[in-house]
């Protein structure tokens, strides 16, 4: 069976669904964070697999647009769980009351 | 035929890891799952010949993003008590699950418009050439510079000791 378009963007599919899965049922921070980051992944495969075959280098162009936004993501989401940890001493997400009404 | 091979083993791996990374009760061995994950997706973007952007993500995802993330374990002592699912389990799973099933329905009913062509290889000065050209992006590539200044000083601000 040859691997076609639809094979990426299903393989895509089922990376983000894990991903939301994760970022809404976990408690931990930073396993949010990883889940977060393995949407952004999926949505990268999806990109670049429409570029591959619609043969349109654009795709790719917003993937590296993609990987920048989300290390700069990365790099502030940790730095605010970090300085989270130092005043609460945790890092569970349903113990951040903080800006809650 | 090799180049399938490469994809169906690429892709369970990829999803083995992903549902690792959701699944494991301890975090560190997540967090290297998450790894061998965004490898798995460097090889990926390979058999979708797109050689720059593997190169790319084996650089920042695997080597800054997953450093970041097991230092970011480390520092928040909380890896002893695991990474337990929260009270949004079971409307989580029904979402995940909805979207899932939604998604593939679609990209199965949809006819795409496929070319033939040959991929463009190699992939780097195209790229270049659509970042850098009159009509092309040289602005959301300066914005995207100004973006990662910002993060680093915020970064850095956030984990000043005071």
């Amino acid at each position: 069976m040859a691997v076609g378009l639809e094979h990426f963007l299903i393989l895509s599919a089922i990376l983000f669904a894990i991903g939301l899965y994760g970022a809404l049922a976990k408690r931990n921070a930073v396993v949010i964070l990883m889940s977060i980051e393995i949407m952004l992944n999926a949505v990268n495969i999806a990109m670049v697999a429409f570029s591959r075959y619609g043969h349109f280098i654009t795709g790719q162009v917003f993937a590296i647009f993609i990987m920048v936004v989300a290390a700069a993501e990365a790099a502030v989401g940790l730095a605010l769980i970090i300085a989270i940890y130092r005043s609460r001493e945790t890092v569970d997400a349903e113990k951040f009351d903080l800006m809650k009404w | 035929m090799a180049l399938e091979i490469a994809f169906w083993v690429l892709a369970a791996v990829s999803v083995g890891a992903a549902l690792a990374v959701v699944l494991l009760r301890d975090i560190f061995r997540a967090a290297l799952f998450l790894v061998l994950c965004f490898f798995t997706i460097g090889g990926i973007y390979v058999t979708l010949s797109a050689d720059f952007l593997a190169g790319a993500q084996v650089l920042i995802y695997v080597g800054a993003i997953g450093v970041l993330i097991i230092f970011a374990i480390m520092l928040t002592r909380e890896s002893r008590r695991g990474s337990p699912s929260g009270r949004l389990r079971l409307p989580a799973l029904v979402v995940g699950l909805l979207f899932l099933v939604t998604m593939v329905l679609v990209v199965v009913g949809t006819d795409w418009n496929v070319v033939a062509e040959p991929p463009t290889e190699p992939t780097t000065s195209a790229i270049a050439q659509a970042l850098f050209s009159g009509e092309g992006f040289v602005l959301a590539f300066e914005i995207a510079a100004a973006l990662l200044l910002a993060a680093i000083i915020g970064a850095i601000v956030l984990v000043r000791e005071k």
